[in-house]
């Protein structure tokens, strides 16, 4: 079990051996995953997980660590090889603490614990599983298979600590329900799935709305072809689009850009995108799955527009890049136990537009309408831009056939510039999200 | 066999005050009716990392982990269960977790565990773990990378050098009476460099490792190697086209492009999709998937390589499986559990990423076996294509059978030579289809430098690639440059 008290102790102990400055992050998980397939129990995974991460200073030398084994001669172990550590390394003289004033004064409620967690039975969740997975299989006699249903639930409990007197902690829970249907037509397979995922149970989709919405999701995929090469305008949907939204997050994170490694380098009052695009970090947003009261130095968590009306405004940072740029931070240090703090999202959105999706899909007289993605084609120095694709062709204002096997290309720089319509249909499914978006126009690579 | 340091079984029962009593109480508590097979997997991590950046270190992390994964088999089912502390009651907790999928409980009667399995193979035999090399020498090489990086060109801007190195102390006892462990070491060297000119900013990456000594980054230049590899590539970023977009013919280089052997039909061939017939490779051994010159095997033997295992993280010998010969698909790659179903053998490729993931079937070093062709001859012989050497890394669709892998070092071919160097581009293709448009396989296979890491349904596991020169017919090469700059170069 994790403490406040553990904490405490060990930024004493690290006091103790001369450290200038110490935070800790000590972290509880109790999570289960069913998966379910052909409507048989094929995995039941259970356990509970503690961790605590430390972070020493020695004036501006520092160190990380972390380990599993919380007891006294461990952590005091922990302290003494990371003093050591830290003392090896080079005088870094952006490194330290945030300042305490800047640190978090009062935790806002955000929600983001549903207690329905602890006294789910295992019958209750396997029965979600088998119901999602039987309401795909019964969809349609092409889905003849199945890579099974999967039900899990995460409820955690975070504490951080700094030498500076900060001492927080929150518990939070999330919940995920996805199916993944085979279908079989002329010989050809086709997968693909859906899922649903949030903070409180009650929230999921039914069993029966994700077994339906992965059933049809598959079937209209059999049948797909490769087209021609050509360059057309893109209808992204909005699982693409958060896809899109996390690249631009990247390229708005300090670590890339004091490094020189972002496209976005040197752009603030800058226009990046057209007037109709405004995007948001918002860690604040009550029962969202990238909410937090305070990120992970204790500063506190916020709504920052990143890009408004086209500008982009802001880039997200926290105390160690912010430093390096010459910024604020902007709360957005996500911290992996055990390493030193990155930057992350906390709800990260384009907000949404005026365009019904169906009214996007019929501005368009021949283009492609984007469903999936796939490989690691994204350079975020440059820009550049070439991914794998699956979706629909889209001809005069109609999705008519799938298509697969086929590539999207260009650059993000222009691919932000040539957004041309926005949709209405924002939902966040993940702490990245975006609504329905066109881009003008990318190459397709195909035969 | 080298002399070890530790023998991991000692190592557990001594550190954690167990018995083989205790193990086979908790393999009895996982067993049970209807359970046939449990396993106890224990693992012991201690993970060191060190990045430079801006010519001072920025980062340096020490990290250590430990735990037993349980696991109960019931036909298709598997219960599993972890702790992160490693004691008699929660290995009787997480064992009876486990057991949690059987309808029936029962009392298990396990054959008694031998305590002193060692793997036949010893494929690093190591005197001193890297972690346990002075810091200060690791820093001091990441400091060199840095200055040869830079002195490669004044247009070097930033230099990001970083060591990660690890060692896991793992034993699996099994219910079958196995109990066998192994110590892995595992350590990787990276570079990435920044090139500006004026606005145009590109990057380069290089890097190398295995299951090593310290010592081996020092030898035959190896660190020297690769921050200039890295700096080179930046450099030569600076002044590529944009890509070609269109169906072509390919020519990969020798090395990492192996990662399309990965994609295009190593993950198919996992036992796992086949045996639930989701691979769209499920039925087809004996079948032709490749032209005559392909034979690919998987090789968790080859010492010293990052893919490569003693034993697999179920206790079973790694070897070398074929999956393709001459052409015509041999094999899959088999964990217990689904060689068990599928009535075949286990190949010694259940892995899993730690103590709190239940194993599957996985890849080791995967690479095709050369041909007789000269690297000369097989470019020579293209009129227009894509001479792809360097990749970022892939992806498939298991069920379709789709797969990408992005090109990060390309140059054009025109009339059989090497004319200028395009940006990096996405090449796609179906994998049961790709390789039979192999019509050139080089003499001069190479494995990858040691920078794999493959991930599956969450898990990440390290894996090595190898490939000949190759040439593959009309591949599609996802760029940007339009059809009317480049039509010449579309067939």
């Amino acid at each position: 079990m994790i403490s406040q008290r553990i904490a405490e102790e060990v930024l004493q102990e690290a006091k103790r051996k001369g450290a200038t400055e110490a935070d800790v992050v000590a972290v509880e998980n109790e999570f289960v995953t069913v998966q379910v397939r052909l409507d048989e129990i094929e995995t039941l995974r259970s356990a509970r997980e503690v961790r605590l991460g430390l972070r020493l200073f020695f004036d501006k030398r520092s160190a990380t660590s972390s380990t599993s084994d919380l007891s006294k001669e461990s952590l005091e172990r922990l302290v003494e090889d990371t003093s050591a550590l830290a003392k090896a390394t080079a005088h870094d003289e952006y490194s330290g603490l945030p300042s305490p004033e800047e640190c978090a004064k009062r935790f806002p409620e955000l929600d983001l614990y549903d207690p329905a967690g602890e006294s789910l039975s295992l019958n209750d969740r396997i029965t979600r599983a088998k119901v999602a997975e039987a309401a795909a299989l019964s969809y349609d006699p092409r889905i003849t298979n199945s890579e099974g249903a999967e039900f899990a639930s995460d409820l955690y409990r975070i504490i951080y600590g700094s030498s500076h007197g900060f001492l927080g902690e929150y518990r939070g829970s999330t919940f995920s329900l996805a199916v993944t249907p085979i279908a079989l037509s002329d010989g050809a397979m086709q997968r693909d799935y859906w899922y649903s995922y949030s903070r409180h149970l009650r929230e999921l989709e039914s069993p029966e709305a994700v077994g339906k919405r992965a059933a049809e999701r598959t079937i209209r995929r059999l049948g797909a072809r490769k087209i021609a090469t050509r360059e057309v305008p893109v209808v992204f949907d909005p699982e693409t689009s958060a896809s899109l939204m996390r690249s631009l997050c990247s390229a708005v994170s300090g670590p890339l850009l004091y490094r020189g490694a972002s496209f976005l380098i040197d752009r603030l009052g800058d226009r990046i995108a057209p007037e109709i695009v405004s995007i948001y970090d918002d860690g604040i947003l009550p029962g969202h799955l990238g909410s937090k009261p305070f990120d992970g130095e204790g500063l506190p968590t916020r709504r920052t527009a990143v890009v408004q009306n086209g500008v982009l405004r802001s880039y997200l940072l926290d105390t160690y890049s912010a430093r390096k740029l010459k910024l604020p931070p902007t709360g957005s240090a996500a911290r992996g136990i055990g390493d030193v703090p990155s930057v992350g999202p906390t709800n990260f959105f384009l907000q949404l537009g005026p365009h019904d999706p169906t009214e996007i899909i019929r501005s368009v007289d021949s283009g492609l309408y984007v469903t999936e993605l796939i490989g690691p084609g994204v350079n975020l120095v440059t820009g550049d831009y070439s991914r794998g694709a699956v979706g629909f062709w889209i001809e005069r204002g109609e999705l008519t056939y799938p298509v697969e096997e086929i590539t999207v290309a260009g650059n993000l720089k222009e691919m932000l510039l040539g957004i041309e319509m926005v949709g209405s249909d924002l939902t966040f499914r993940g702490s990245v999200a975006a609504p329905t978006l066109k881009i003008r126009r990318m190459t397709i690579a195909g035969h | 066999m080298t002399q070890q340091l530790v023998k991991p079984d000692r190592f557990f029962l001594e550190k954690f005050g167990l018995t083989e009593q205790h193990l086979e109480r908790g393999l009895g508590a996982a067993l049970g009716k209807p359970i046939d097979y449990a396993d106890l997997y224990f693992e012991y991590r201690v993970s060191e990392g060190l990045s430079l950046e801006e010519g001072i270190i920025k980062r340096a992390s020490k990290n250590i982990g430990q735990g037993v994964g349980v696991r109960a088999l019931a036909g298709e089912k598997t219960g599993y269960a972890f702790s992160d502390e490693i004691n008699v009651e929660n290995l009787e907790l997480a064992a009876s977790r486990a057991k949690g999928i059987a309808e029936r409980a029962g009392s298990g009667n396990p054959p008694p565990v031998r305590v002193g399995g060692s793997p036949t193979h010893d494929l690093y035999p190591i005197l001193v773990q890297p972690t346990e090399v002075p810091v200060e020498r690791k820093i001091d090489l990441l400091q060199r990378i840095d200055a040869i990086a830079r002195k490669e060109d004044p247009r070097i801007i930033q230099v990001m050098a970083s060591f990660a190195t690890e060692y896991k102390i793992v034993m699996v006892a099994t219910s079958a009476g196995v109990m066998i462990g192994d110590i892995q070491p595992l350590s990787r060297l990276n570079v990435t460099c920044i090139a500006q000119e004026g606005d145009n900013r590109q990057m380069g990456t290089c890097g190398g490792g295995g299951r090593t000594e310290f010592e081996f980054f020092l030898e035959d230049g190896r660190f020297e190697r690769y921050a200039k590899e890295a700096a080179r590539l930046a450099i030569l970023n600076l002044s590529a086209a944009d890509a070609p977009a269109g169906t072509t013919d390919v020519v990969l280089g020798p090395g990492w492009p192996g990662v399309l052997l990965h994609e295009a039909i190593g993950h198919g061939l996992e036992g796992d999709f086949n045996r639930k017939k989701t691979s769209a490779f499920t039925d087809r051994i004996g079948q032709r998937v490749a032209s005559e010159l392909v034979t690919v095997v998987d090789d968790g033997t080859i010492p010293s390589r990052r893919g490569s295992l003693n034993m697999d993280d179920e206790g079973t010998p790694t070897g070398r499986t074929v999956l393709i010969e001459r052409g015509i698909l041999q094999g899959y790659l088999q964990d217990r559990l689904n060689a068990r179903l599928m009535g075949m053998k286990p190949t010694g490729n259940g892995r899993r990423e730690s103590y709190a993931y239940q194993p599957m079937p996985r890849m080791t070093n995967t690479f095709m076996l050369a041909g007789d062709s000269t690297p000369e001859e097989i470019i020579g012989s293209v009129k227009r294509g894509l001479y792809a050497v360097t990749f970022g890394g892939g992806q498939v669709d298991i069920t379709s059978g789709k797969f990408v892998f992005s090109a990060s070092e390309a140059y054009l071919i025109e009339d059989g030579r090497l004319t200028r160097p395009v940006k990096g581009a996405t090449l796609i293709g179906h994998g049961p289809e790709v390789l039979t448009r192999v019509s050139m396989v080089g003499n001069d296979l190479k494995l990858d430098e040691g920078i794999g890491t493959c991930g599956k349904d969450g898990q990440l596991v390290p894996v090595g690639v190898g490939l000949p020169t190759i040439k593959v017919e009309r591949l599609t090469v996802g760029g940007t440059e339009g059809l009317n700059k480049s039509e010449s170069f579309l067939q």
